[in-house]
């Protein structure tokens, strides 16, 4: 398979403070992959240079065989734990955000026929996640497992290359997270996405991911414990397809639009 | 039980809190009949019945030089100043604090001045803008607006930008501009905010309203007060006190009911 993000050996430091070293890195389309590592390993390091939020002090990040430049942008869609969604929206407000900022520059918002289309394609979405019933909810209403799932349908309005999760669902309670690994899991399968996921949980890493990326310092001087950065030690490609069965996704509603227009 | 766990229902509330009002009320009106039994004409602590004669005079007896009812006079020149000072304060709050808290450069440009500008006394300004603009209205506006604007463009900034860096980035993954990060998921979180810091802004607004009326105007509440103050007329200062109060009271809970109403997002998790 192509590969679509490629990092080539790409080095970040801050000043003196080496955080990543020489990562190689090769992601195909339709991978899942999980990142581990210790805290401070340079996990969310690795996530923003892909997001473009920074850029490498060496090396080179290519996505789609293109640089990328540091800035992000809708190829690449993402999920923080928390602060992804907007409190100022409706929950159908935040996923139609996505649709109107390229067709309104100016506006930004969409009127008449333009806006009932967006309304009808990002309810749509929202079945999809599960929250077909609390279009008109504001997130601070919804519970954070709800919120995550407006995040995930937010960022895949765009239909971005890369999804890049930044430990998604690690605020979220146990059975909650379940539910939540189902839900990936599906729409993984059913948009054909390429997801790139930051966690601390080891299990969850293994249960979702197709490959895995553990991230460590190789070196360690303990007189200057921030002289040499985390690479990538340990690459496990797992399988093509997940080992979870994923729960039966949540029945589309007949009329996607009867809610939004209420 | 511990004081920190102490709370009291709604109706304990009202009565703890109108207790220290009704005692006060109770100090002055004891203090004012002994005063008079001791001279009639005492002029320092007036009782309720001469301060309704004072404001009634001034309600219903129009000023022989200009023809208007005083009171009404003095309080829609004052409000005016006031509403217009403030109007502009908060457009700048609005349009200098959404760009300096969202645009890096030009929190870099205007940032310092704007900082610079904030720790003048603006009293200490009131002589040049006297000497600058005259003693009409535009000089006792601009203190207002001088007066409030630094702190509330700083406030709405700060506000601006510790939003949270991940909404950012959201938005720009779905593909959102500098300005429509600015228009859409700025500005409506900034309003609540904004609503806050008028309320916040409303006391020392008031303070420089009435300072510069007393310096130099012709009308005003403040120009009342300074006016009356040749002659101890304490009955009818006392009351356009008061007047001053009620109307900010009556601002500020205009805001607040505004805030809720127009931004219910903002209270949600408050509640």
């Amino acid at each position: 398979m192509s590969a679509l993000l490629s990092l080539r050996n790409v080095w970040v430091e801050y000043g003196e403070k080496v955080v990543l070293e020489k990562v190689n890195l090769e992601v195909s389309e339709g991978a899942f992959l999980s990142i581990i590592g210790p805290s401070g390993a340079g996990k969310s390091s690795l996530l923003r240079l892909i997001l473009g939020q920074e850029a490498p002090t060496r090396g080179q990040v290519l996505l789609g065989g293109e640089p990328l430049e540091p800035q992000c942008g809708p190829d690449r869609g993402v999920v923080f734990q928390r602060y992804s969604v907007f409190p100022h929206m409706s929950v159908l407000g935040n996923v139609m955000f996505g649709l109107e900022c390229p067709a309104a520059p100016i506006a930004a918002r969409l009127f008449g026929s333009a806006r009932r289309k967006a309304m009808g394609e990002a309810a749509a979405m929202l079945h999809a996640v599960g929250l077909g019933d609390s279009l008109n909810l504001y997130p601070a209403q919804m519970s954070g497992g709800m919120q995550q799932r407006l995040a995930i349908a937010q960022a895949l309005i765009k239909r971005p290359r890369i999804l890049l999760l930044d430990e998604p669902f690690g605020a979220l309670d146990p059975g909650i997270r379940a539910d939540m690994h189902g839900l990936i899991t599906q729409l993984w399968r059913d948009y054909g996405l390429t997801i790139v996921m930051v966690t601390h949980d080891i299990k969850e890493a293994f249960t979702l991911g197709t490959r895995v990326l553990a991230l460590d310092k190789r070196r360690h001087d303990p007189h200057a414990p921030h002289r040499y950065g985390a690479t990538a030690v340990y690459d496990l490609p797992l399988r093509t397809a997940p080992a979870v069965v994923p729960p039966a996704p949540p029945q589309p509603d007949p009329n996607p639009l009867s809610a939004a227009a209420s | 039980m511990r004081w920190i766990n102490w709370h009291l229902s709604k109706r304990d509330r009202l009565i703890a809190g109108g207790a220290p009002i009704v005692l006060l009320l109770v100090i002055y009106l004891v203090t004012a009949v002994q005063r008079h039994a001791a001279n009639p004409s005492d002029k320092i602590l007036p009782l309720p019945s001469g301060m309704a004669k004072a404001i009634t005079d001034l309600l219903t007896t129009p000023d022989p030089l200009s023809g208007h009812l005083v009171f009404w006079a003095d309080t829609l020149a004052s409000l005016q100043r006031l509403g217009l000072g403030l109007g502009i304060a908060t457009l700048f709050a609005l349009v200098l604090g959404l760009l300096i808290g969202a645009l890096p450069p030009v929190r870099a440009a205007l940032s310092p001045l704007v900082t610079g500008i904030a720790v003048i006394p603006p009293i200490a300004l009131l002589p040049i803008l006297f000497i600058a603009l005259g003693l009409g209205e535009t000089s006792k506006i601009v203190l207002i607006a001088i007066g409030v604007a630094p702190v509330m463009v700083r406030d709405i900034a700060a506000h601006v930008g510790s939003l949270p860096r991940e909404q950012i980035i959201k938005a720009e993954t779905l593909g959102a501009n500098s300005w429509q990060i600015i228009v859409r998921v700025a500005l409506p979180q900034a309003m609540p905010r904004l609503i806050q810091a008028i309320r916040l802004a409303l006391g020392p607004a008031w303070v420089f309203l009435i300072s510069a009326e007393a310096v130099a105007s012709d009308i005003g509440l403040g120009y009342r007060i300074f006016l009356v103050r040749r002659y101890l007329a304490m009955d009818v200062i006392i009351p356009y006190v008061a007047w001053i109060a009620l109307l900010a009271i009556l601002a500020d809970l205009v805001l607040a009911a505004t805030s809720r109403r127009m931004f219910p997002w903002a209270h949600e998790a408050a509640r």
